[in-house]
């Protein structure tokens, strides 16, 4: 950091970053400019990494079930493909329509209730408790209630994701700014070209740490009630794999979870370069 | 053709046409802790195209009488009319210009400019926009975002997204206050022309004396707490007014004057600078 300085004025007058609020790249860890020579370093630490696992494996001979070798994994994950992505399928289905519903629904709570002070204030307590409470935990009643289907898990992921962009997006509608909506309203704007224009940009940095957070906890949501119950999902192959001492076609599991995750943290951070760089 | 037929228009009303008529303005702002006196029975005439500054120190109501004026709020009591129509919300004819600038720092400047379009729900007037972006010399800029302007430029931004939507009246709230001094009378400077080129109805408020002076036709001195006018000054002074003005005699004069005047008696004592 102190290097830059030296051909360059900082900016005295800037206005101090929000800490926390909404995302920058820094806090996302993906913005900063990167060299050539420093991406070539993270793959080369990558490959000494995966190479050094390799070839500790070897030298030592652990045994399969214990560790598998990363280029066993890598031969898991192709040989059983085929069995593996219509779990992944449904993974992404119950994923996708649970965060959908969940993240709709808190959407458009945060959006009403901020309108509203006294019934912010009584309804928080509860969403707080929906945050902190592991949805997990309500899988077995739910698999009693809807059986061994999708529908239980796509319930959690939605009581999992829902409060997370609730309580985001509603700090983000809190922070009025009454300039800018005098402002539209000196143009003549409606209510409702006051939310769009004005209030949903304002706080859309807030949102899409709502929907990140959200889908991440959707994700942990969806695999765990795969865990649970019923006899599909990545989650439940991870129980049955294990069961069945497969541990490259577990740990294929694991990289393609990982995979899914860095994908839903990518495909946010663009949301954000895209809507919420302004705040930066 | 139709510049000329609005010249004449202008120019045979100009004998003190009233724009804008404010009659017994009052306002209270109602707080936990009780109601605030804001503006306290102002009565003013804002007239047909002239430049009016609005002087006061800060809280003596300036900025409750202009959003009073800009429709954005109720008075408690009496009226403000925009001609014949009494004011009672935002008019398509009267733009505000805000104290900052007041852009929108998730849009660039064309989208920004664009803005009073979109809630009008009209389709962007190209040709003014490029003309006003040439005027203030923003040419170039209307893909950079606020936060990439200076302080001049993005004023001289909002005064293009206020003056695109063809206002005849422009409300500014202490639109400069912010800038440095050069800056400040660089923008004195533009809008003292923009004013002589569109002969708009300008009610521009502003707590400094020389400032109020510089740019108006006339001076309303507004007193503290509760705000009301306590005098109205002409300013005879042809324009256009070059800034070095500022330091001759006569103006020194006439600012002492109203410093002088307010400082005995009925006016505000203290809070209104000079420079
Ligand atoms: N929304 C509000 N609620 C309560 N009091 C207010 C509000 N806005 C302004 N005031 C008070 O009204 C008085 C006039 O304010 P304002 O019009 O902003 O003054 P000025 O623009 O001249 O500085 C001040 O005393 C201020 O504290
Ligand atoms: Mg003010």
């Amino acid at each position: 950091m102190d290097k830059a300085l030296g051909d360059k004025i900082p900016e005295f007058n800037k206005k101090p970053q929000a800490g926390g609020v909404g995302i920058t790249s820094a806090s996302l860890g993906l913005g900063e400019h990167r060299t050539k020579f420093e991406i070539l370093v993270i793959i080369l630490v990558a490959v000494v990494i995966v190479g050094g696992t390799e070839a500790s494996l070897i030298v030592f001979n652990v045994p399969q079930y214990v560790f598998p070798k990363p280029s066993q994994i890598i031969v898991a994950l192709f040989t059983e493909w085929v069995y593996i992505w219509p779990h992944l399928l449904i993974t992404l289905y119950e994923l996708l329509v649970g965060f959908a519903i969940g993240g709709s629904i808190g959407f458009v709570l945060a959006a009403v209730i901020t309108q509203f002070p006294f019934v912010e204030k009584v309804v928080t307590p509860y969403i707080l408790l929906l945050v902190t409470t592991p949805m997990l935990a309500l899988v077995p009643l739910l698999i009693l209630r809807f059986g061994f289907g999708s529908e239980p898990r796509i319930i959690a992921v939605a009581l999992a994701s829902g409060p997370m962009v609730m309580i985001n997006s509603a700090t983000g509608f809190r922070r009025v700014d009454l300039a800018k909506i005098a402002l539209a309203r000196s143009f003549g704007a409606s209510t409702i070209q006051i939310f769009t224009k004005i209030r949903i940009p304002m706080a859309m940095p807030m949102i899409i740490v709502g929907l990140m957070v959200g889908s991440i906890f959707g994700l942990l949501t969806t695999i765990g009630a795969e865990m649970v119950g019923g006899a599909e999902g990545l989650g439940n192959r991870l129980t049955y794999y294990s069961a069945l001492i497969r541990m490259p076609q577990f740990f294929a599991i694991i990289l393609i979870l990982a995979i899914l995750g860095i994908s839903i943290y990518v495909i946010f951070f663009w949301l954000g370069k895209r809507w919420a760089s302004w705040e930066a | 053709m139709n510049l000329k037929v609005e010249k004449k228009a202008v120019s045979a009303a100009k004998p003190c046409a009233v724009k804008m008529a404010i009659r017994d303005a009052t306002k209270y702002y109602h707080t936990r802790s009780g109601a605030v006196h804001a503006l306290d029975s102002v009565s003013l005439d804002v007239r047909e195209s002239e430049f009016l500054c609005i002087l006061g120190p800060s809280g003596c109501g300036k900025t409750t009488l202009l959003w009073s004026m800009a429709g954005l709020h109720p008075l408690s009591s009496g009226e403000i009319r925009l001609g014949d129509e009494v004011i009672t919300k935002p008019n398509p004819e009267i733009a505000m210009i805000f104290q900052d600038a007041n852009l929108l720092p998730w849009r660039n400047l064309a989208k920004n400019i664009e803005l009073p379009f979109e809630l009008k729900r009209q389709p962007p007037d190209r040709k003014m926009i490029n003309k006003l972006l040439d005027r203030v010399s923003l040419t170039g800029f209307e893909n950079k975002f606020p936060r990439e302007l200076s302080g001049g430029m993005q004023q001289r931004a909002s005064i293009v997204r206020s003056l695109a939507v063809s206002p005849s009246v422009l409300l500014m709230d202490e639109p400069f206050g912010a800038l440095d001094a050069f800056t400040r009378d660089e923008m004195n400077l533009l809008i003292q022309e923009i004013w002589m080129e569109t002969r708009k109805t300008i009610a521009f408020v502003t707590h400094s004396i020389s400032e109020a002076i510089f740019l108006a036709d006339r001076v309303a001195v507004m007193s503290a707490r509760p705000g009301r006018i306590a005098e109205i000054y002409d300013i005879d002074i042809p324009r256009p007014r070059p800034v070095e003005i500022q330091t001759q005699p006569d103006f020194i004069k006439r600012v002492l004057q109203i410093k002088s005047r307010i400082e005995h008696g009925k006016g505000p004592a203290t809070g209104l600078a000079i420079t």
